[in-house]
């Protein structure tokens, strides 16, 4: 299951970053054809291809473009979620800098779709050259007079804040504000930056949508599954031969991605744990991995496809740890908004970090549960959720192994 | 604060000397900083949209943000410095104290611990004597300890300025250290 590779195809090419690349490989006649669709055809076509985002969420894109209020007289914002972060993820990073012009090329099309003039790109703030490198494809594509009429596109540095990859987190920065969600309704596509309706898109997302004007939807909705086209980029990293960016049908499982594409599992060679959508998806063991990698596969699986980072442990690595490390995560991040989640992410932090060191309690195990479980999908955004997630699944998945550390337990 | 707003020509005039700020002379744009902010203001429907990217400015030009220069980016834009000080604390990547010459910012998140970083932590703390969180004493090198930089492919990995340094070993290590003038 190789397949075509779309939005890596170029990858290959010192040069790929250029203007003169993209366009010697086909890039921006999508834009040429768009421009002589309908909005509202874009909006159809994009709808009829199946895309999904592909930032985590997984929401329907074209579903999302419809929601912007018809007849809108003001300003309409496309936002661009570059503010990549989700431990395991890094497919982004490849796309600025290895093929920013898609994500001008997408834009373009995006914005007419959703009729906005102006977009921002909310570009990491720790990925100085990707920022350079697209920074200076919107300058390329301003030169050739792509951008500028009618449509200007903004960069945007984020300044270190892992929340301000949640959508409204992100609008809130965007504003010259601390990172913090906002709770939804409205959602941003009625009521979103600046108090405009706006659509946040993630970059991969974006970079798709020039294959399906070019190619159609019928071609992208076939390489996928039924609910989900197209092909995504897989993040994999850890225990593997080869870790590194895959790109793949969506109906690819997850034993072809480990085995077939990154080589293998190294440590004792011997597969313990997957994470297979970014630090926020549940865990799954050695015998759950024949699973496919789209989202309502994963979803099935109980798990998510996030932002498709995919995680690999072998039978070597400490689960307790793991979960230590990525409680620590989720205990900095939290944004301190909602107490379930400012509280429960501190406290479920020191826990873990006790066991790991010996020092663990009888009932820590069900504390951490019981919290865990008592304060999901109560809280403004899904960060919390997304802690939730591996703080349940490590521990009902692997608890002798977190038993095994707890004096007396 | 609205007279700093329209931000002077000159620098020789301090929109924060008002504010009785301590050390003024030190806390001003220049004019064509001044023009720069004016610009990056005007690409949002509210200038203060600006704000990341002003404070960004700001900590180039004068090294870190202190409190002096929390209040005179608030004068730039009519905002409260309770409001700028408060967007500046959220984020990691604004220094509130002076750092070292280089920052190096070791990843420690799970893919870069299954990769060994606690050992190239532990290295960098023998091989500069600091604890991250702290600059060296002849402050050359900030080292801190951060959440995935999403260069999980590369792990063992960290961030030096603005540079990512991928697939650490002691050695690598050694050697980008040697680097930091
Ligand atoms: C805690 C949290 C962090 C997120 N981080 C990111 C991120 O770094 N990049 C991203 O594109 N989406 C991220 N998202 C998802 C966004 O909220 C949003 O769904 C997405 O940007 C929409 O784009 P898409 O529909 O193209 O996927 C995050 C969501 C949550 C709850
Ligand atoms: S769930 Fe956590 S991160 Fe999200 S708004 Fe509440 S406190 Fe902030
Ligand atoms: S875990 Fe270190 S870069 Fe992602």
């Amino acid at each position: 299951m190789t397949g075509e590779t779309i939005l890596t195809r170029n990858f290959a090419r010192s040069d790929s970053h250029t203007l003169r690349a993209y366009v010697e490989t086909g890039g921006y006649q999508a834009w040429a054809k768009a421009q002589a669709m309908e909005p509202a055809a874009i909006v159809e076509e994009v709808k009829a291809a199946n895309l999904r985002g592909l930032g985590g969420a997984g929401f329907p894109t074209g579903i999302k473009w419809s929601f912007i209020p018809k007849n809108h007289a003001g300003p309409v914002y496309l936002v661009i979620n570059a503010d990549e972060g989700e431990p395991g993820t890094f497919k982004d990073r490849y796309l600025l800098e290895r093929d920013p012009h898609a994500l001008v090329e997408g834009m373009l099309i995006a914005a007419r779709a959703i009729r906005s003039a102006t977009a921002y790109v909310y570009v990491r703030g720790e990925y100085v050259e990707p920022w350079r490198r697209f920074s200076a494809a919107v300058a390329e594509a301003y030169a050739a007079q792509h951008l500028g009429r009618g449509f200007d596109i903004v960069v945007h540095r984020g300044a270190g804040a892992y929340i301000c990859g949640e959508e409204t987190g992100l609008i809130s920065s965007l504003e010259g504000k601390k990172g913090w969600p906002k709770l939804k309704p409205p959602f941003p596509a009625i009521k979103g930056a600046f108090g405009a309706p706006t659509i946040v898109n993630n970059v991969e997302t974006i970079c798709h949508v020039p294959h399906i004007i070019t190619r159609g939807a019928a071609w992208f909705a076939a390489l996928g599954t039924k609910t989900q086209g197209g092909t995504r980029m897989y993040s994999v990293s850890g225990r593997v031969a080869r870790p590194g960016v895959y790109e793949a049908p969506v109906g690819i499982t997850l034993r072809q991605l480990i085995y077939e594409r990154a080589g293998g599992v190294t440590g004792n060679g011997r597969l313990k744990a997957v994470v297979p959508g970014g630090s926020s998806a549940a865990i799954l063991t050695a015998d759950e991995i024949d699973v496919t990698m789209d989202v309502d596969g994963l979803k099935n699986a109980g798990t998510m496809a996030g932002s498709a980072g995919v995680i690999v442990m072998d039978e070597t690595v400490s689960i307790p740890e793991a979960l230590m490390v990525v409680a620590r995560f989720y205990a900095h991040e939290s944004c301190g908004q909602c107490t379930p989640c400012r509280e429960s992410t501190g406290w479920i932090y020191k826990m873990t970090r006790r066991i790991v060191e010996g020092r663990g309690r009888k009932d820590d195990l069900d504390t951490i549960l019981d919290v865990a479980k008592r304060g999901a999908g109560t809280t403004i955004c899904a960060f919390y959720d997304g802690a939730v997630g591996p703080y349940i699944s490590y521990i009902e998945k692997f608890r002798g192994e977190f038993e095994a550390l707890i004096p007396h337990a | 604060m609205s007279e700093t707003d329209g931000a002077p020509s000159t620098s020789n005039r301090t929109p924060a000397a008002h504010a009785g700020l301590s050390d003024p002379a030190t806390t001003v744009f220049s004019a064509a900083q001044l023009t720069e902010v004016r610009r990056l203001q005007s690409l949002y429907p509210d200038p203060r949209g600006a704000l990341l990217p002003v404070l960004y400015m700001a900590q180039e030009t004068f090294g870190w943000i202190s409190l002096e220069v929390e209040e005179y980016v608030a004068g730039l834009f009519s905002l409260s410095p309770a409001h700028v000080h408060e967007v500046v604390t959220f984020y990691t990547l604004y220094f509130r104290e002076r750092p070292g010459r280089h920052v190096v910012s070791v990843c420690h998140n799970l893919s870069c611990h299954l990769a060994g970083a606690p050992g190239i932590i532990a290295h960098l703390k023998r091989r500069l004597g600091v604890d991250p969180g702290e600059t060296t004493e002849d402050g050359r090198v900030t080292l801190l300890s951060v959440e995935c930089l999403c260069a999980c492919e590369a792990a063992p990995m960290m961030q030096v300025d603005d540079r990512y340094e991928l697939n650490l070993t002691p050695t690598t290590v050694d050697r980008i250290l040697e680097g930091l003038a």
